[in-house]
């Protein structure tokens, strides 16, 4: 007991035994996250992939301190989670820029609200958009941006605060592809030029793998971890075809069994899910229900 | 077209001059009086009171809004209440107002604010209640709260439904002035026409009908459309 508490100390994101539970209309209780537990180094990118439903995103909201756990602690930086802070900022799914500020209010926002000096709040946001590839957008409004862009601007606004974490809410899920492939890119120069450990949470299984060093893969009702899965390491290079592909195979056949439980739940006990031959799109995305 | 038939049909027409002035005649009353500052200070008089009157709406909306939005014990009761005070009239309330606080300016500004009050209120609430959730988990997660959050986010997100709720507001206010000011005296340019009326001087009538219609159309063209549509502007039409 005395090791672990100390192993925990090392670890920078330590969820420890949360559980939570949803009342649905029938009044019935629906637990959602059982018994999860996982630590995250510093500096690490993180994912979640699991079936919709899982729990993934109620898990993230959890770390982010925008709900509560039923049960459990969850610890970023040794600190423990109580409420949403500054220093575990989101980029959810839509951009959620406010329409009524420009990119450069957009992106000072919260260090305004750290009542940091405007000279200076603007001087580093300056920097991040610099850094995303947005410096001839400072004085647009989000309406006039793409969704590539406003997704830009978003991390731009999370990584300006400094973050101990940054959680990513499926946040390239509404994008084309060649966008996503784009902003993939872009995201793997920014965590390895910041460091800064990222919480990823996705449906797209490719999109894990490309992305993160660890790739958590959760079972679905109650949402539970049901493997741990290393990433080959690609920080020196390009990582070949082969080797992502081989991931992401044994990701999917890890998640098969969950995904055909849904499909049962959903269609009936007579669907049956032939394993190695469902239809996949070149994203690796199998469609909204993973 | 209008103003020859009108002009034609006055001339011809057996009413004598002052039930039936003609086109002329009318914009000779208007020059005068706007020269002559009988009409000039009435308008004066007229829009201040609905400055105030609108200001305080306005201020008392928000309020309301912002506690029936919040507060859901509020929402049950409040909230019902306001519906229903909605839907009457504001020249209703105007006995009332004069046993209260006497046939002067005060009922006058009492009916104007009420009018626009409860329409405001509403429009509030349902703006705030309207902001969508990604905003405000945003906020939130840059460690946004109290005031802060609410001046923001929650104000500004709004804005759009805000600004329909002042335009009806106004609407209702200025037709609430006209009545008051129209019973109730005190100068302005609803007393204009009363005393149009008792003057038999219906080319004084139809001039004060002509200046109201005029600012309605003005604030409501002007002020209003245009802020609507810098709000447009700069959130993009299909933003919400």
């Amino acid at each position: 007991m005395m090791f672990s508490k100390k192993w925990g100390d090392f670890m920078y994101l330590t969820i420890d035994g949360i559980e939570k539970s949803f009342s649905n209309e029938k009044k019935e209780n629906i637990k959602v996250l059982d018994e999860i537990n996982i630590e995250v180094e510093k500096g690490s990118f993180v994912s979640i992939v699991g079936p919709s439903g899982c729990g993934k995103s109620t898990l993230l909201y959890l770390i982010a301190g925008l709900d509560k756990a039923d049960k459990g602690e969850i610890r970023v930086a040794g600190k423990k989670v109580m409420k949403p802070g500054p220093e575990r900022v989101v980029v959810f799914q839509e951009a959620g820029l406010f329409p009524w500020l420009t990119v450069l209010e957009n992106v000072t926002y919260g260090l305004k609200l750290k009542k940091m000096p405007k000279k200076e709040a603007e001087s580093k946001a300056l920097d991040i958009l610099k850094m995303v590839h947005l410096s001839r957008y400072v004085d647009s409004y989000p309406h006039q941006l793409s969704g590539g862009m406003k997704q830009r601007v978003a991390i731009a606004r999370a990584l300006v605060m400094e973050p101990d974490i940054l959680l990513m809410d499926e946040p390239f899920s509404a994008l084309d592809e060649q966008t996503r492939m784009v902003l993939h890119k872009e995201l793997l120069e920014i965590w390895r030029k910041t460091k800064v450990t990222i919480f990823f949470v996705t449906h797209n299984i490719r999109e894990a793998v490309q992305l993160s060093e660890k790739i958590i893969v959760f079972a679905t009702r109650p949402g539970k971890i049901k493997e741990t899965i290393y990433v080959p390491s690609m920080k020196d290079g390009v990582m070949p075809d082969s080797v992502t592909l081989h991931t992401e195979q044994r990701v999917l056949s890890i998640l098969q069994e969950e995904i055909e439980k849904v499909l049962k739940e959903e269609m009936g006990n007579d669907y049956s899910f032939k394993t190695n031959h469902i239809h996949r799109d070149d994203s690796g995305d199998m469609g909204s229900h993973i | 077209m209008i103003a020859a038939i009108w002009e034609v049909t006055s001339r011809f027409s057996s009413l004598p001059d002052f039930m039936f002035p003609s086109l002329t005649q009318v914009f000779q009353t208007l020059f005068n009086g706007l020269m002559s500052g009988q009409i000039t200070e009435a308008i004066g008089k007229s829009l201040g009171r609905i400055l105030i009157g609108f200001t305080i709406a306005i201020i008392v909306g928000l309020i309301l809004g912002y506690f029936i939005w919040r507060f859901k014990l509020v929402e049950d009761t409040l909230g019902f209440v306001v519906t229903a005070l909605q839907s009457i009239p504001s020249i209703v309330w105007f006995p009332l107002a004069i046993i209260w606080f006497g046939l002067n300016d005060f009922s006058i500004l009492f009916i104007v604010t009420i009018g626009a009050t409860w329409t405001m209120t509403v429009n509030a609430t349902s703006g705030f209640r309207n902001v969508p959730q990604l905003y405000q988990r945003v906020a939130k997660t840059y460690g946004s709260t109290g005031f802060h959050f609410l001046r923001t986010v929650i104000l500004p997100a709004s804005v759009p439904q805000i600004i329909s709720g002042l335009r009806i507001a106004w609407a209702f206010s200025w037709r609430a002035l006209m009545a008051g000011e129209l019973l109730g005296g005190g100068g302005g340019l609803g007393q204009l026409l009363e005393m149009g009326r008792s003057l038999g001087q219906m080319d004084l009538v139809i001039s004060v009908m002509i200046i109201i219609a005029i600012i309605g159309t003005i604030v409501d063209n002007v002020v209003f459309s245009r802020l609507e549509r810098n709000v447009q502007l700069k959130w993009g039409v299909n933003q919400r």
